[in-house]
């Protein structure tokens, strides 16, 4: 059992939601790189939800076409106790919340290789095959390679990144194949509930960039759903406008509680949706935030310490002092590695 | 005394500029990678001798180290070889592996080495060997 878990009283959720092209969806998305080199801009809804002491996260993995399979790695603040398909329009009712109700006028404040990766959790939900794994940003990356996962130019530095502050990663495989026989449909989206206790929630937003160009540009929302109004880090700027404060309304909270596996949806909660637009070379951070009234999110967390290569999850009261991101309602987790899946034939590599 | 103190500065001094970097002109050189990254981005080697060329790679994911003329590369851009072991100046580097290559530059110029998997090159995975009369 981690420490700390139980010592988190508030009620926090995060919804990381990142749009490529259209800022008015409810998707995220992530960058995957097709076995031919090509990015495809896979589309990608997630939600996280903090209660209790423990991590709630919902995502959608969708397929863009382009043949083969696809592989997604998402970088985990704890060890999840389960997997199951997630709510089927979560994602969509928080968007249409935000979508529909103007901004508030509170805005402001609010490892080196070790002995491999473990597999300590492995599932199929529809077309999706899912692995949860522990280990440092190498041990990941020998296991995605191994696995058929091609990793972009930049992975080495970004799994480090974020392994040297929660070694848990969940690696999930579209296959095409597989969801074309259930019918499924390009854009069609499986939904996936991640329930994770951990005491450092945080929202990962570097991964966003991955397998991206420098120049190319981030769209993302982001929505945090938390206790109270959180403070966030980075505080919201150009490249991360606060465009939604305020109490979560009782219809919002009640309609996302009727979703599939969505009863640990509170009673009441503080909505907040950052919009982020920013060059990938610009987005090297993560997402802390504080609810906690101390106004003094980690930036650990936020992943602006620099950590050494090999670690474990920052902890509350971490050697750096930092006040824990348990605020963070976050949760994060989120974070779409993308990756890019390679059959071992290598047929489609370049040379 | 003082002289042989100085003596030893100067020898010292120049076993470390030697040694530093992957400039120095010799018939060995090692380049290492780094977060897909030549960690050396140049290299300067003699013309006419064989060169041995140590390629490190301290990276989770495979690399390669390609080193011709703008030709060899643009052939190397769009080509499907999987892998990289015959040709001394076309290297396949395994994840946390390094490979030793050994090739003769017949005339002085600058070659540049590339990786030329799949956005590699764009990422940055480029370095410029300069090859010098020997």
């Amino acid at each position: 059992m981690r420490p700390l878990i139980t010592t988190v009283p508030i009620l926090a959720a995060v919804v990381a939601a990142a749009v490529l092209h259209d800022s008015g969806s409810a998707e995220a998305c992530a960058g995957l790189i097709g076995s031919n080199g090509a990015v495809n801009l896979g589309r990608t809804t997630t939600l996280a939800a903090y209660h209790d002491g423990v991590e709630h996260y919902v995502t959608a993995f969708q397929f863009q076409g382009g043949g083969g399979e696809f592989g997604t790695l998402i970088p985990l603040p704890g060890v999840p106790t389960n997997v199951e398909r997630g709510g089927g329009w979560t994602l969509q009712r928080l968007q249409l919340e935000t979508s529909i109700v103007p901004l508030s006028d509170s805005a402001g404040r609010a490892s080196a290789a070790g002995g491999g990766a473990s597999e300590i959790l492995k599932t199929r939900i529809d077309a999706l095959d899912i692995t949860v794994l522990e280990g440092g940003g190498p041990d990941v990356a020998v296991w995605a390679e191994e696995h058929g996962f091609r990793l972009s130019p930049d992975a080495p530095e970004v799994l480090d990144f974020y392994a040297a502050r929660s070694p848990i990663f969940l690696a999930a495989l579209f296959d095409g194949a597989a969801a074309a026989e259930r019918g499924q449909q390009i854009g069609d989206g499986t939904p996936v509930h991640i329930t994770i206790p951990t005491s450092n929630p945080w929202v990962p937003l570097r991964i966003l960039g991955l397998g991206k160009q420098a120049e190319d540009r981030i769209d993302a929302d982001v929505f945090l759903l938390t206790d109270s109004k959180p403070a966030p880090l980075p505080q919201p700027g150009a490249k991360m406008a606060l465009a939604y404060s305020q109490a979560a309304s009782e219809t919002l909270l009640t309609d996302l509680r009727s979703d599939e596996n969505s009863a640990w949806v509170p009673e009441s909660a503080w909505l907040t949706k950052l919009a982020i637009n920013s060059p990938t070379s610009d987005l090297k951070f993560d997402l802390a935030v504080d609810t906690s009234g101390k106004n003094k999110p980690s930036q650990v967390a936020a992943g602006l310490v620099a950590l050494p290569r090999t670690g474990g999850p920052v902890a509350s009261g971490d050697a750096f002092g930092e006040s824990v991101a348990w605020a963070l309602g976050a949760i994060a987790s989120i974070a779409i590695l993308a990756l890019l899946v390679r059959r071992r034939t290598r047929a489609s590599r370049e040379s | 005394m003082s002289k042989l103190i100085t003596m030893l500065f100067v020898a010292g001094g120049a076993l470390v500029i030697a040694g530093c970097g992957g400039s120095a002109r010799a018939d060995h050189a090692t380049i290492e990678i780094h977060y897909s990254s030549f960690v050396q981005k140049e290299v300067e080697v003699p013309a006419g001798v064989p060169v041995s060329i140590t390629l490190k790679n301290e990276d989770p994911i495979e690399h390669e180290w390609i080193v011709g003329t703008a030709d060899v590369h643009q052939r190397h851009r769009t080509g499907t070889e999987p892998f990289h072991g015959t040709i001394p100046t076309e290297v396949t580097i395994p994840a946390f592996e390094r490979r030793v290559t050994t090739i003769t530059f017949e005339h002085p110029g600058d070659l540049l080495y590339i990786c030329h998997l799949a956005g590699h090159e764009q990422y940055g995975m480029v370095g410029t060997l300069h090859v010098v009369e020997g």
